[in-house]
This record gives structure tokens, C-alpha cells and sequence, in this order.
């Protein structure tokens, strides 16, 4: 990159608003020394700095706005979750919440001695680990079948048609697997029309959440496949035929060149997997809640939603969603780590 | 993630031949090729089959239907009754007009606001850089909670509004991050260029930025506008009126609840009409907008899947 050896000061000094803003650094080669503290940024002063960035400043605005207010400012909404808040004292959560007595950490306690919170818990790992067994393999193995396809109008269709469910909506979804497996669907209409009982499977506790996990399977298994389809994309052809040349089969270039092209992007996304532990499956089940009962579907959101909106219960059910929350980003933040330690990128960089 | 932009494939043969095989690989086995063609018909079938039932049990008569004892398989005496008594005013139409009002008013905001922040990032040597890139990334680890945030916007008078559908979930940082890795990786002599013609930023983002990432926004726009024309649990939670109610919502009321839809009631009663043929009509106007539009940006996918590193 020739522009970056221009001397800043001297192209500062004539026109600093002018100035391209950085030359050549965005464009420049991955393995371009990173922009240091040292060099550049220090010799500007903030106020040349304002001058020729306000305008960029002024873009990132709207979506800083909307962060601080709908991600950042609600964390102090948290506070209901020690106090026994009462929601009609007036429509202004604010004046509510300075209204409400604070109560320490009852909440806490009685969620601790709540049976229905430890099923929710339970509900929530048994579905994640039910989720990674059967769930996880699946987008693998449809992505070395598709890649092995080579014609590619027969990949392209086969392509658009396994990504399509992942663009429905939960509720088609739901509604998709009652016209299939519910008690009027069509398999429990031929089983009858042939003498049979109808399917049971929409309404049956004992087996929802393997219910739970077809679903997920069917909207998103084929979605799964993007990433490693890139992955094998990125395999040079060269190694495959260095492979054969060396005299390995089929097999033996599968294991030696196909598979250790995917172990990055599989660890990588078991890492993320396991961070998103407690988040599993809460629009999916609140759709069906009614059907199997909370006994066999409560996971910990659906638990909040229930006492905090439906039974306006707000400090309970936010003392459990701060539970939730406080472990969740440890796990994230213990995942990331996990990723870092791999060599990995994770969500954000070291 | 992992740093894959474009398909270096190098079969680049296009239709429905297979391209030549390279002289090292083995030839094909009979019984592998009929395995691999046999899981992937399956597969394909698992997809297809639950919508065409949905789709010809919609447009069959209820004669078919009776018939058949309920959905129907095979196609006889197709019959478009379902969708005219619809979508000829009624609940189902204005729920319909409802959703598509917010997904095309929500994904124009939403795509506003993320490229403006996406352009603005895109520098990373600029003043407050650092800063708005963490706190925009810190939300991707944690959440405020739904009390919270439920609390939060009922105390800002958003109930009962439609806002309560679009800000609250209008941008998502990966997004942003998709759109900025991209927005980085144009040539900066490019917008060098520009700038020294007098090209201010607005002009830069909007004639020479926005038309060579025509790709990844295309993708990212149908990401936000499927995510607005899907969502049904914000509108549970903060409309109260009825006649409000986006498609989604009313599906779970017809479809999963079984209820009669508003104002069909008589042509269901009097016979003219099958009530399930009306249940899977809503659920074709809920799958078809996705199902026509997402196969034109299939090809693009990739690149709003895969982000380069964070970088700054």
C-alpha cells in the first residue's frame, strides 16, 4: 500500500477534512501489521478527528440509539427482580418500580425452593443435549452428501429446497407437524382409514421433546449445511488429487482431506452451541405449552413468560430470567474462551 | 467466523450435466450413486411432501376433501374458493395487510439504520470506532431479560402501537457486522476517488458502497424482512386489540387453535366451504411470500452467513 507511507501530518495540515480517512488500512492485506496506537492516531488531535469523522459518527447514531435503549436500559428494569413490584400501581414501569417495595433476595429464595423452576431447568438441559446428539450431526452429513454432488442444477434445487424451512416461521412449522403427525393429520388419517388408532405424537408429554427436537431438525438442519458447504468449498482441489496420487481411496481422502477441512468450523460451532446452554427452543414451545402441559415443557424462558406475564408475577419471574441471564453470559463468555484456546475466532477477537 | 467469501469451485460447469471428472478420481459405484441419490430424494421429500398436501388440500373442493377424509393427497377439481372468501375482506385480509405493512415499513427502517451504522464502522481508525463497535458487539452476549424489556416498552406507550413490532427488535448487531465486513472490503482507492472528486460520505455510501454490495444486501434484506414477516411473539405480547393482529397470530387462532375465522363462519356452516380448506390457505399466504422470494437470493446466502473476523 503506497498511500500509507504519505506523511499524515503534511496531508492533515492542507485539508483534513478531505483526507481519506484512513488510506489503505480497511482495503489493506490480511496480514497487514494491525493499525497500532503508536504511528497515525496519535499525531491527530481530537478535534481534527471530530471534523473529519462527524459525518460516520452521525451514521452509527440510529443503531447506538436503539441499542442503548432497547438492550442497555432495560438491565436496570432488573431491579423488579428484588423488589415485590406491582404492576398497577400505574402504566409507568418507572413510577411503578420507585413505588414497590424492595424485598432483598426473596425472590431468589423462593424461586430456589420452587419445584417448577428446577423441572424448568431440567427440561432446558434435557433439550439441549437431546439437541447437540441428534440434532447436531445431521447438517454434516446432508453437507458431504450435497457436496458430493457435482451436478449443479441438481445441487442448486436440492439447495434451495433443504434451506426453505429454516425461513418459515415457527408457527407454520408447528402447524406443518399437525397436519402431519397430529391427531387429524394425514398419517393418523391413513392409519385409520386402514383400521388403525391415529397418532397420539402432538399431544404425548412422554415424547415431546424428542418432538421438539424433529422440529428443529426439519426448519433447520438443511440451513446448517451453509456453513459447511463453505468449509469444503475452501478444500483445494489440488489436495484431493495429491491424495489419489498417493494412492488413497474414496475413503482414506474423506478421512484425511474432507474431515480435518470441517474440524475447525464443527468445534467452533459446538463452542457457540454450548454458550446459547439454557436458550433452547422458547417460541417453539410456548406455540405447544398448551397441548403437552408445563410439566414436560417448561424450560426456563417459557418459565419467566408464565409468571411474569401471564401471572404478572414481574419480581419472581425476573429474579429467574436474571438467573438465567447471569449464567448464560458466563457460559458465553467461558465458550468464547474455549474458541480462543482452539485457535479460533469465536464471536469476538482476543 | 471463518473467512469464506466466494465459492472457489473449480467444477464451474452450469445445467444439468455432471462437469467431467478429473482423470484420478475413481469412477462411481452403481450402489453409491443410487444410496447418495435415494437419502437425498428423502430428504427433499421431507420438505416437499407436508407442503403439498397443505397447498392442494387448500385449493381442493369439499367434496375432495370429504372424500379423502381430510387432507387430501391428490389434486381433483382445483378450486380457489378458500383464498377468494379470504382474502375478500375480513379478518385473514387485514391481518395479511397487517403483516405485510410492518415487514416492508420494518425492513426498510431496519436496513436504514444497520447500513448507515455498517458505513459509519467501516473505518477503523475513526473517531469513537472502538467504542461503538463494543457496544454494539457486548449485546451479542447478554440480554436484558423479556420482564425487563416487556416492562420497558410498555413504559415508553408502545402497547398496543405497532412500533412495539418494529423497534424493540429492529436491528441486529450480526447483521451490522455481515454488512460492515463487506462495506471494508471494497477497494479504498475506489472511495478514495471519490472523495477527492468531493464525494461526501452520504454520496459515497449510496453510489459507490451500496451498488457493488448489491449481493450481501440483498441477503441481509430478506434475513430482516422474514424475521419481521415471521414474528408473532411481540405482537402477543403487546397488542391487545384483536383487529390489530399480524397473519402469524391468526394462524395460531385458525390453524393450532381450530377456531372459525371472523366473518366465514356461514359459508363454513352452510357447506360451501371446508374449514380445512380454509386453515391451509392461511398457511400458504404465511409460507408463499418466503418460499417465492428466497430462492433468488439462494446464491448469495453464503455471504450473509460467514463474516470475516471482527476486525478493528
Amino acid at each position: 500500500m503506497s498511500h500509507s507511507t504519505v506523511p499524515r501530518s503534511k496531508a492533515e495540515a492542507t485539508k483534513p477534512v478531505e483526507e481519506p480517512a484512513a488510506p489503505g488500512d480497511a482495503a489493506g492485506p490480511p496480514d497487514a501489521p494491525p493499525r497500532g496506537k503508536q504511528g497515525k492516531r496519535g499525531k491527530l488531535s481530537l478535534r481534527l478527528r471530530y471534523r473529519r469523522d462527524r459525518v460516520l459518527l452521525l451514521m452509527t447514531l440510529p443503531a447506538v440509539a436503539l441499542v442503548l435503549v432497547f438492550h442497555y436500559l432495560p438491565i436496570l428494569g432488573n431491579v423488579v427482580a428484588f423488589q415485590d413490584y406491582d404492576p398497577y400501581i400505574s402504566d409507568n414501569g418507572v413510577v411503578s418500580i420507585l413505588n414497590s417495595p424492595l424485598v432483598g433476595l426473596e425472590n431468589f429464595q423462593r424461586i430456589m425452593e420452587d419445584s417448577a423452576f428446577w423441572n424448568a431447568l431440567k427440561n432446558t438441559l434435557v433439550l439441549f443435549f437431546l439437541q447437540l446428539v441428534l440434532f447436531f450431526p445431521i447438517p454434516v452429513l446432508l453437507a458431504l452428501l450435497i457436496n458430493s454432488v457435482i451436478r449443479p442444477r441438481v445441487r442448486a434445487v436440492a439447495q434451495a429446497i433443504l434451506y426453505l424451512p429454516h425461513f418459515f416461521s415457527w408457527v407454520l412449522v408447528i402447524a406443518v407437524f399437525q397436519q402431519l403427525f397430529g391427531g387429524a393429520g394425514i398419517f393418523s388419517q391413513l392409519l385409520r382409514q386402514n383400521g388403525h388408532d391415529g397418532l397420539e405424537v402432538m399431544t404425548n408429554p412422554d415424547t415431546f421433546m424428542f418432538l421438539l427436537t424433529a422440529q428443529s431438525v426439519w426448519k433447520d438442519a438443511g440451513w446448517g449445511i451453509i456453513v459447511f458447504l463453505a468449509a469444503l468449498a475452501s478444500v483445494s482441489p489440488d489436495l484431493y488429487e495429491a491424495a489419489a496420487m498417493d494412492g488413497a481411496g474414496r475413503r482414506r481422502r474423506m478421512w484425511h482431506v474432507t474431515l480435518p477441512a470441517l474440524r475447525p468450523v464443527i468445534a467452533l460451532l459446538l463452542v457457540l452451541r454450548v454458550g446459547d446452554a439454557l436458550t433452547v427452543g422458547f417460541e417453539q414451545i410456548l406455540l405447544q405449552r398448551d397441548a403437552v402441559g408445563p410439566g414436560a415443557s417448561e424450560v426456563l424462558d417459557t418459565f419467566v413468560w408464565w409468571n411474569g406475564v401471564r401471572n404478572q408475577d414481574f419480581g419472581y419471574a425476573a429474579a429467574a430470567g436474571l438467573i438465567k441471564g447471569v449464567v448464560s453470559l458466563g457460559l458465553v463468555l467461558a465458550a468464547n474462551k474455549v474458541a480462543h484456546l482452539m485457535g479460533e475466532q469465536g464471536v469476538y477477537k482476543k | 467466523m471463518t473467512a469464506v467469501i466466494d465459492e472457489p469451485t473449480t467444477r464451474k460447469v452450469r445445467g444439468w450435466a455432471a462437469p467431467p471428472r478429473p482423470v484420478w478420481e475413481e469412477a462411481p459405484t452403481r450402489a453409491g450413486l443410487a444410496g447418495k441419490g435415494i437419502v437425498l430424494v428423502l430428504a427433499c421429500l421431507a420438505v416437499v411432501f407436508p407442503l403439498w398436501i397443505v397447498i392442494v388440500t387448500s385449493l381442493s373442493t369439499r367434496r375432495t376433501i370429504d372424500e379423502a377424509g381430510g387432507l387430501v393427497m391428490v389434486p381433483k377439481d382445483i378450486t380457489f374458493i378458500a383464498y377468494q372468501e379470504l382474502l375478500s375482506g375480513g379478518q385473514v385480509t387485514r391481518a395479511a395487510l397487517v403483516s405485510i405493512g410492518v415487514t416492508l415499513v420494518g425492513t426498510l427502517f431496519s436496513m436504514t439504520v444497520s447500513v448507515l451504522c455498517a458505513y459509519g464502522l467501516s473505518r477503523t481508525d475513526s473517531l469513537g470506532h472502538r467504542w461503538i463497535l463494543m457496544t454494539l458487539l457486548a449485546t451479542m452476549f447478554f440480554s436484558a431479560g423479556l420482564i425487563p424489556t416487556y416492562l420497558l416498552v410498555q413504559t415508553l406507550g408502545l402497547t398496543d402501537s405497532y412500533l412495539a413490532l418494529i423497534l424493540p427488535s429492529a436491528i441486529s448487531v450480526f447483521n451490522i457486522l455481515v454488512l460492515r465486513g463487506f462495506f471494508m472490503n471494497i477497494s479504498q482507492e475506489l472511495v478514495d476517488s471519490a472523495r477527492i472528486d468531493g464525494a461526501g460520505d452520504f454520496r459515497i455510501l449510496w453510489q459507490i458502497v451500496m451498488p457493488l454490495s448489491r449481493a450481501v444486501i440483498a441477503v441481509i434484506t430478506l434475513f430482516y424482512a422474514v424475521g419481521y414477516w415471521s414474528a408473532w411473539f411481540n405482537a402477543s405480547l403487546y397488542l391487545n386489540d384483536q383487529n390489530m393482529l399480524p397473519l402469524q397470530n391468526v394462524m395460531i387462532q385458525l390453524v393450532q387453535k381450530q377456531e372459525a375465522p371472523v366473518g366465514l363462519g356461514q359459508a363454513i356452516r352452510t357447506g360451501q366451504l371446508s374449514g380445512l380448506a380454509v386453515q391451509m390457505a392461511v398457511m400458504v399466504m404465511a409460507l408463499l411470500p418466503v418460499a417465492v422470494l428466497s430462492p433468488f437470493v439462494q446464491k448469495h446466502f453464503k455471504k450473509g452467513m460467514l463474516t470475516g473476523a471482527v476486525k478493528g
